[in-house]
C-alpha cells in the first residue's frame, strides 16, 4: 500500500513538472507559436496508446496459449486504456491540426489507420460486452484482438499505397524536422510522465477487473451457500 | 476423415439447407439491390459521377450484404443447438470453417453475380469487355469478406444482439479490403481498362494473411 501511494505521488510530481515544462520551460516555435505546444502532449499519448495495446495483444495471445485468467484481465485492460488514449490522441490531433494545416481532419495514411484502430478496439470492448460466460468471452475476444490486430499494419499499408496514387494537396510537415534542442529534452520528459500515468492506470485498471471477478466468485458462493440452508418449509413451496 | 472431404460434407450440408429455402440468398440480393439504387436517390449522379463512384457503391454493398448474410452461418447453429453436434463430429474444426467458407463465398458469389449486371445497367458502366478480370477481383474481394466474415459469425454467435454485433466486428476491419478492392475495380471500370497488379496483389495478401490466423485460431472458435 505504501508503495502504491509513493509510487502515485512520484508520477504526480512527474506529470507536474512535465506539464510546467512543456508549457514555460520549451521555447516557443518560430512558425507555429505557442499551439505547437500541445505536440507535448499528442505524441506523448500516442507513445502510451502503443503500450497500452502492445500489452492487450501480449494479453489475448497469453490467454490462448496458457487459460489463465490474469492474461484476459491484462487483455481488457490493455484495450480499455488503449481506447482512451487513442480518445484522447484523436481529439488533440485535430486542435493542434486546424491552426497549422488549416484543417481539422485529413484522409492520410496515419490518421486513417489511428481512426480504424479506434474503431476496431471499441469493437473489441462492445464484444466484450456481450458475452456473459468468461471463459468463452476471453477466447472469443483474443480471437478478435488478434484479428484487430493482424489488421493494423494492413490499413496502413493500403492507405500508403493509396495516397501514392492520389497524392493530396496537404503539407505533412510537422515540427518533428529540426527539433530544438530543448523541445526534443522536454518532449522526452513529456513521454515518460504520461506513459508513467498510463502504467498507473494499468496498474488500478488490472487491479479493478481482478477485484471485480474476486467478488463474482464470492458472490456465487454466497448464493450456493445460501440454497444450500435454506430450511424448506411446506410453505415456501 | 481428410479436411477436404469433411470440409466438401459441410459445404453440402450448408448448400442443401440454403436451397431448401433460399431465405438467404434472396434477401440478400433484394438487400444489395436496395442499397444500389438508394444510392441514386440520395446522390442523384451524372453519367461520369457514377463511374467515378460506382466501384466504391459496389463495393459498399457487397460489404453490407455480406455482413448481413453471414450471421446465420453459425448464428443458426447456435438458436438451433446443431453446434454441439458439429462439434462431436470426428473432423477438424478448420474443416467445418473451410466448409462454411465455401458455402458463404458460393451464396455472396451468387448474389453478385445477379447484381453485377444489374448495377451496370442502371449505372451504364460496360462490362462485356473485362469480364475475366473483374470475376479475379470479385473473387478475390469475396474471399477476403467471407474468410474474416465466417469467423467473426462464430465468435457473434456466442453473443447477445448477435446480429447487430456482427457488421461491427466485420466492416471495420474490411477497410483494407474496401480500399483495394474499389481501386482496382475502379482501374477496371476506366476509360482505358486494366488491372491493376498492385491492389490484386494486395486483396490476395488480405485473404492469405486472415486465412492463415483463421486456420492457425479455428480450434479457439469451436470449442465451449
Amino acid at each position: 500500500m505504501k508503495a502504491r501511494i509513493a509510487g502515485t505521488a512520484l508520477v504526480a510530481a512527474l506529470i507536474v513538472f512535465a506539464g510546467y515544462a512543456a508549457l514555460f520551460i520549451a521555447p516557443t516555435d518560430s512558425r507555429q507559436g505557442d499551439i505547437y505546444r500541445i505536440m507535448f502532449f499528442h505524441i506523448s499519448i500516442w507513445l502510451a496508446m502503443f503500450t497500452a495495446l502492445t500489452i492487450a495483444c501480449i494479453g489475448n495471445i497469453a490467454w490462448l496459449a496458457t487459460r489463465q485468467l490474469k492474461w484476459d484481465r491484462l487483455g481488457v485492460t490493455g484495450a480499455e486504456v488503449g481506447v482512451a488514449c487513442c480518445t484522447a490522441g484523436l481529439i488533440t490531433g485535430p486542435l493542434w491540426g486546424k491552426p497549422v494545416w488549416g484543417i481539422w481532419w485529413t484522409w492520410d495514411a496515419r490518421l486513417t489507420t489511428t481512426f480504424l484502430l479506434w474503431l476496431l478496439y471499441i469493437s473489441y470492448l462492445l464484444l466484450r460486452g456481450l458475452i456473459e460466460e468468461p471463459q468463452s468471452r476471453a477466447t472469443l475476444s483474443a480471437v478478435f484482438g488478434i484479428f484487430a490486430f493482424l489488421d493494423v499494419p494492413l490499413v496502413y499499408m493500403s492507405n500508403r499505397l493509396w495516397r501514392t496514387q492520389h497524392p493530396q494537396p496537404v503539407i505533412f510537415g510537422g515540427p518533428d524536422s529540426a527539433l530544438d534542442p530543448t523541445m526534443g529534452k522536454v518532449l522526452g520528459l513529456c513521454m515518460v510522465a504520461i506513459v508513467a500515468v498510463t502504467i498507473l492506470v494499468l496498474r488500478d485498471r488490472y487491479r479493478l477487473e481482478h477485484l471485480r471477478h474476486e467478488l463474482g466468485e464470492l458472490q456465487q458462493e454466497v448464493e450456493s451457500r445460501s440454497l444450500d440452508t435454506q430450511p424448506v418449509t411446506g410453505k415456501d413451496i | 476423415m481428410g479436411t477436404v472431404r469433411a470440409a466438401a460434407i459441410v459445404l453440402g450440408k450448408e448448400l442443401r439447407l440454403e436451397f431448401r429455402t433460399r431465405e438467404l440468398l434472396n434477401a440478400t440480393i433484394v438487400f444489395a439491390i436496395i442499397v444500389v439504387v438508394l444510392f441514386s436517390f440520395a446522390f442523384d449522379p451524372t453519367p461520369t459521377e457514377s463511374r467515378r463512384y460506382g466501384p466504391g457503391l459496389l463495393w459498399i454493398a457487397f460489404l453490407f450484404a455480406g455482413s448481413l448474410m453471414l450471421h446465420p452461418s453459425f448464428g443458426r447453429e447456435q438458436s438451433n443447438n446443431t453446434l454441439d453436434a458439429l462439434r462431436m463430429a470426428p473432423v477438424s474444426s478448420f474443416a467445418i470453417l473451410l466448409g462454411k467458407m465455401l458455402a458463404n463465398f458460393l451464396f455472396l458469389a451468387v448474389a453478385e453475380l445477379v447484381l453485377v449486371p444489374v448495377f451496370a445497367v442502371l449505372y451504364d458502366v460496360s462490362i462485356s469487355g473485362i469480364i475475366g478480370r473483374l470475376a479475379l477481383v470479385l473473387a478475390l474481394g469475396t474471399l477476403g469478406i467471407v474468410v474474416t466474415g465466417t469467423v467473426f459469425s462464430a465468435i457473434s454467435a456466442h453473443a447477445r444482439m448477435r446480429e447487430l454485433l456482427l457488421p461491427l466486428l466485420l466492416l471495420p476491419l474490411l477497410a483494407p479490403l474496401l480500399v483495394a478492392a474499389v481501386e482496382a475495380t475502379a482501374s477496371l471500370f476506366g476509360e482505358k481498362p486494366f488491372l491493376d497488379r498492385t491492389w490484386v496483389a494486395f486483396l490476395a495478401g488480405f485473404d492469405v494473411v486472415f486465412l492463415t490466423a483463421a486456420w492457425l485460431l479455428c480450434d479457439f472458435l469451436m470449442e465451449e
